[in-house]
């Protein structure tokens, strides 16, 4: 065989391993993508994690229903629950629901809620201008204590909506410490 | 017309001066660079595969021949269908066309062997390696993986002490399944004879040649995806963790951006045989060797667009929803053009119906009742109703068994004495074709009906309104394993004697394969043949 | 195997196999095809399936039929000739378009139903749903309503492995549960769906919804019954070992019916499971109590029926610390849960007897004979 040929073929092998190390980063970049595609088609409901920065401009001629649902995971012993079940607000202007979550054990632990708001679609009308879940939040042992949340519903939010869902999880911050406190099995 | 192959008489040199034979005892399989012998390894390798994950089916479908638990915990239940699934994908189907490739591809485009010989040996024996790892996780603390061959978190997470080792398993076995589609790419490309153009290739060749492509794009990114699931676990990073910022769902795009793809890559070299092969016994050339082509790359291209339809169930917007309904709808034009083409192919040839011959036809009606079934689940708003259900393992089994295994059993069958030199038991082989089409549809069909009654997948005992077609499923189960066995034989018995096979060994076959001695000689091509 | 069962097995075959060679007809009683539902989104749906599977059978029938004829007449042994054309542009355009046409066709008025799916204004009441291993919690929003529906009873002892019942026996045997989700027939009801570990999927075949339970996020789906009656669906996402074993039951009262259940619940109930005896199964009040019953109920899925746990995701108990050390600590471990673990807390789903009959159990039994007493007013002490 020509020694031509040979570097050709090598050449192509090359270009086909950079072809896989490409995708193999493409696989990765699928995480941020993601975000970016759920925030533009409101995919999973997720709400941003930054305060927003908001001029209030109520639409008094529309009332949508907020309804507020708590979770704890993994049945994790905290109690956690929404102050009111639900709002009836003004696209547009500013309001405040309360949270309440308790730590039922005898040494401090933190908690971190994770925010989903339903139908996806309207979580990026959705802006909250303070909410507890930016941050993971530290309790002493059995304390309890109220939660603020401030939001607005942008006045940009579709006709059809006539009742939002804002859901909050509570994770227990030990599950997520990994490698160091998690068993090995992962359970 | 399709191209003419032609090769001079005196272009394979049965015994070359510059090359030994074969060399003798174990070396011969451990170092060897042989295109034939590593193709033989894939070969028996996957066979060997197919029993393994055949064996674990045959313990899933024993527990559900009737409702109530008899024999096995739910949890070790869940350890065989994940297995079967990873064994089967993984083990058997792959694997089985690689080594179709190994052993056909040089032949067909007249290459002396693959363009990088040591990487075929190396991406061979990672196999062995991965499912050692594979098939070890059975006796680890907590059990093979059970969560399903789909890995979704957060469940993957709650395997036992097997969990690195399933990730570990699905790496080498990546590497392997991308080192071999590279050499195939580079012996496709570099390696054809001078008067070979691209579109003169065989519709196998071709279709491996896309298949290739699709592993180079898809696999990596299935790595990827296990990765992150190995980070999340091990080193606190929460890509798939909703507490920390991260998606579960994320982790179902990951996968089937590479599963649906992945489905392809199982299934496309089937087509390529069958479109060997129809026209071998329709006696006729393929009709439409172009659109054939042009199908085949759609398809591939369309892969990569509509893998949501595998999740309609997470709750997507209704965008999201209709674009992955529209975008598997028209997965059908390109597929139903195969179809249609296979058709046109026979409609006045004159067949006869060996062995090779049967597989492929049944091939073409049993791929075609899986393609309606997938045409059915690709409408959105139904498919709520059959996700999950046995009409979704009806519809997978129908392509991947009667598809992409059939087209494997045609493949050997077709080949099979072009690399012993021997002729096939005919009247086994035909009694073997009839057992696995008989009971392959006595195992699936009923499927279909549980799903729609409402069974739903993966559930290790299920409600008494289920009991009638689950015995009969169970039964054609046990059928259709019994009756690979009879492949065994008839394959030890071709490999070991019987009747001389000609070089043509079918009547008037179109390719360069059948230029060359049968058995092929261990070196060909040495030099290019002429193709006009 | 119980002799009967056996018999009936036999019988079973034998008109199994009477059946794949002779008769389709006797297949008749056998559910062959999706149910219509009671939703008229259910009836949608069903219409759609029949629509696209006519169309499938109308094309088999076209495509096969060429394929059969072709296979007949252009055989060899018939003397037939090949003949030698190998494209035409007009056929593969006929082929290519033909199809696209009926898929737009279909895909119309698939689309149109998406959109309904998705029209959730004006609903009258909003139920969350969240997925566990394995069992549902429901809780009625706006109202104190909440519990979890678990596999029922007579089923669950059923279906374990080997356990001399046989499941024909078993009445909705895997389909039924201690406690259904009731709704009101007529009303547009909303469904909340999120999971509490790993991913679930509600399925109610009756309503055609299906939605996946993800922990962390909430889904929604809507449904409205047209009809009053018992419906019956399963988890449809793989969830673990106990997947096959959390149904859904869905009983659709008439409004009088709904109004007289909910003023029952709300207000006379804050915590589930607490007034688990439901009137059909008072007669098993007795043996309500029993620990061993309860244990295998609620815990025998992870740390199995021996005890002995599947390590090391479910800790076996007979050598557990916890079973040995102090009560305080174990009592602590039931109610609470551990974290970073999959053990949950029961304090919420079981009520003071019932979490101290399990205690007791799991301290005496397979040999460890710990002697304690646990009291149902040390667990309420406790909460």
């Amino acid at each position: 065989m020509s020694k031509q040929k040979h570097l050709v073929r090598f050449g192509l092998t090359t270009q086909l391993f950079v072809l896989v190390a490409a995708m193999f980063g493409f696989g990765f970049a699928l995480v941020p993508l993601y975000d970016v595609f759920c925030q533009i088609l409101g995919i999973g409901g997720k709400t941003a994690a930054q305060a927003a920065e908001v001029v209030e401009a109520p639409d008094l001629n529309r009332e949508i229903v907020v309804e507020f649902v708590t979770t704890v995971n993994e049945g994790a012993p905290w109690e956690f629950s929404a102050g009111v079940a639900e709002m009836r607000v003004h696209p547009g202007k500013l309001y405040q629901a309360t949270f309440f979550a308790r730590n039922l054990i005898g040494q401090p632990q933190d908690g971190q809620a994770v925010p989903s708001v339903a139908p996806g679609q309207v979580a990026k009308y959705f802006r909250k201008t303070e909410c507890f879940c930016f941050e993971r939040q530290s309790f002493s042992a059995n304390e309890g204590r109220d939660m603020p949340v401030v939001f607005i519903l942008d006045p940009e939010i579709p006709r059809h909506i006539d009742r939002i869902t804002l859901s909050y999880t509570f994770f227990a911050l030990e599950t997520l410490a990994g490698a160091v406190t998690k068993n090995p099995s992962g359970i | 017309m399709g191209p003419e192959y032609e090769a001079t008489a005196d272009q394979h040199h049965v015994d070359d001066h510059d090359h030994h034979g074969a060399p003798s005892g174990i070396k011969r399989w451990l170092f060897s660079t042989n295109h034939k012998d590593i193709g033989t390894m894939y070969l028996v390798f996957s066979l060997l595969m197919f029993f393994v994950g055949g064996a674990m089916i045959m313990i899933v479908r024993a527990e559900l021949f009737q409702p109530g638990l008899q024999f096995v915990d739910p949890a070790f239940f869940n350890q065989m269908t994940t297995m079967h699934a990873l064994v089967m994908v993984f083990g058997a189907i792959m694997p089985a066309f690689v080594g179709l490739a190994n052993w056909m591809i040089p032949m067909m485009v007249g290459a002396p062997d693959m363009a990088l010989p040591r990487m075929n040996n190396w991406s061979f024996w990672l196999l062995p390696v991965g499912f050692t790892f594979l098939i070890a996780t059975l006796f680890m603390p907590g059990g093979a993986p059970a969560a399903g061959w789909t890995m979704y978190p957060p469940l993957v997470l709650q395997t036992g002490d097997a969990f690195p080792f399933l990730v570990f398993a699905i790496h080498i076995l990546g590497a392997s399944s991308i080192m071999g589609a590279i050499n195939i790419i580079v012996t496709i490309m570099n390696m054809r004879a001078p008067t070979m153009t691209l579109l003169k290739m065989p519709l196998f060749v071709w279709t491996w040649f896309i298949t290739a492509f699709l592993l180079l794009a898809a696999m990596p990114v299935f790595a990827g995806a296990v990765t992150m699931l190995l980070f999340d676990q091990f080193f606190g990073a929460h890509f798939f963790n909703a507490a920390g910022g991260g998606d579960p769902v994320m982790f179902q795009h990951i996968f089937w951006f590479f599963g649906h793809p992945e489905v392809y890559i199982m299934i496309l070299p089937a087509f390529g045989i069958v479109s060997e092969i129809i026209p071998t016994f329709a006696r006729k050339p393929l009709f439409g060797y172009n659109s054939m082509v042009y199908a085949t790359a759609s398809i591939a291209v369309l892969s990569f667009i509509v893998w949501a339809h595998h999740m309609f169930t997470v709750g997507m917007p209704l965008a999201g929803q209709l674009f992955f309904m529209f975008s598997t709808m028209l997965i059908a034009v390109p597929t139903g053009v195969k179809v249609f083409n296979w058709i046109a192919t026979m409609w006045r040839g004159s067949m006869t119906f060996e062995t090779p011959m049967l597989f492929s036809l049944a091939f073409v009606f049993l791929f075609t009742i899986g393609g309606f079934s997938g045409l059915m689940l690709a409408i959105t708003p139904v498919d709520f109703q059959y996700h999950d259900t046995y009409f979704v393992v009806a519809h997978f089994h129908y392509v991947l068994v009667p598809g992409s295994l059939f087209g494997i059993m045609a493949g050997v069958y077709y080949w099979l004495p072009k690399w012993t030199g021997h002729i096939v038991d005919e009247k086994l082989a035909k009694m073997h074709f009839w057992l696995s089409a008989i009971f392959v549809n006595i195992t699936f069909f009923p499927q279909h009906f549980l799903g729609l009654a409402g069974m739903p997948r993966r559930i290790p005992d299920y409600s008494t309104q289920f009991a009638d077609f689950n015995m009969m499923s169970s039964l054609g189960a046990f059928g259709f394993g019994l009756s690979q066995l009879l492949f065994v034989y008839i394959v030890y018995q071709t490999v070991k004697g019987g009747k001389k096979a000609s070089s043509e060994v079918w009547d008037n076959p179109v390719g360069l394969e059948w230029t060359v001695p049968s058995p092929a000689p261990y070196h060909t091509f040495e030099t290019a043949p002429e193709v006009r | 195997m119980t002799n009967s069962s056996g018999i009936r097995l036999a019988g079973k075959i034998t008109t199994l196999l009477a059946l794949m060679t002779i008769a389709p007809a006797a297949v008749a009683d056998m559910v062959l095809n999706l149910r219509r539902g009671v939703t008229d989104i259910s009836q949608t749906v069903y219409e759609l399936h029949m629509l696209i599977l006519w169309v499938c059978v109308v094309i088999a029938i076209v495509v096969f039929g060429v394929m059969i004829v072709s296979i007949i007449l252009h055989r060899r042994s018939r003397g037939a000739e090949a003949a030698d054309f190998s494209h035409s542009t007009k056929a593969e355009l006929i082929w290519t378009i033909i199809p696209v046409i009926i898929l737009v066709w279909m895909a119309v008025p698939a689309a149109k139903t998406l959109v309904v799916m998705e029209d959730f204004r004006d609903s009258e009441m909003t139920i969350k749903v969240t997925g566990y291993q394995w069992r549902w919690h429901y809780a009625y929003l706006g109202t104190e309503v909440d519990f979890f529906s678990s596999l029922a009873r007579s089923s669950n002892i059923a279906r374990q492995v080997r356990s001399g019942v046989d499941p024909f026996s078993v009445d909705n045997y895997l389909l039924d549960v201690d406690k259904p989700m009731v709704v009101p027939v007529d009303t547009k009801i909303r469904l909340l769906i999120t999971a509490n570990d790993v991913i679930h999927s509600w399925w109610m075949p009756s309503f055609a919804v299906k939605k996946d339970a993800i922990p962390g996020f909430i889904n929604e789906i809507w449904f409205k019954a047209n009809e009053t009656g018992t419906y019956r669906g399963q988890c449809a996402e793989l969830c673990g070992r106990g997947h096959g074993f959390m149904p859904i039951v869905v009983d659709v009262l008439s409004k009088q019916d709904y109004a007289a259940w909910i003023d029952a619940k709300d207000g006379g109930e804050t915590v589930a499971m607490v007034d688990s005896t439901t009137a059909a199964e008072a007669p098993a009040v007795a043996e309500e109590l029993s620990g061993e019953k309860l244990y295998n109920i609620s815990c025998s899925a992870c740390h199995q029926v021996n005890g002995q746990g599947l390590p090391p995701a479910f800790p076996s108990l007979v050598d557990s610390a916890m079973v040995k050390g102090p009560v305080a600590k174990h009592i602590d471990i039931v109610m609470n849960g551990r974290v970073g673990t999959a053990m949950i807390g029961f304090s919420t789903q079981l009520g003071d007897a019932e979490l101290a009959a399990i205690i007791n159990y799991e301290r005496n039994a397979w040999g460890l004979n710990g002697g304690d007493t646990v009291q149902a007013s040390d667990i309420a002490a406790a909460r």
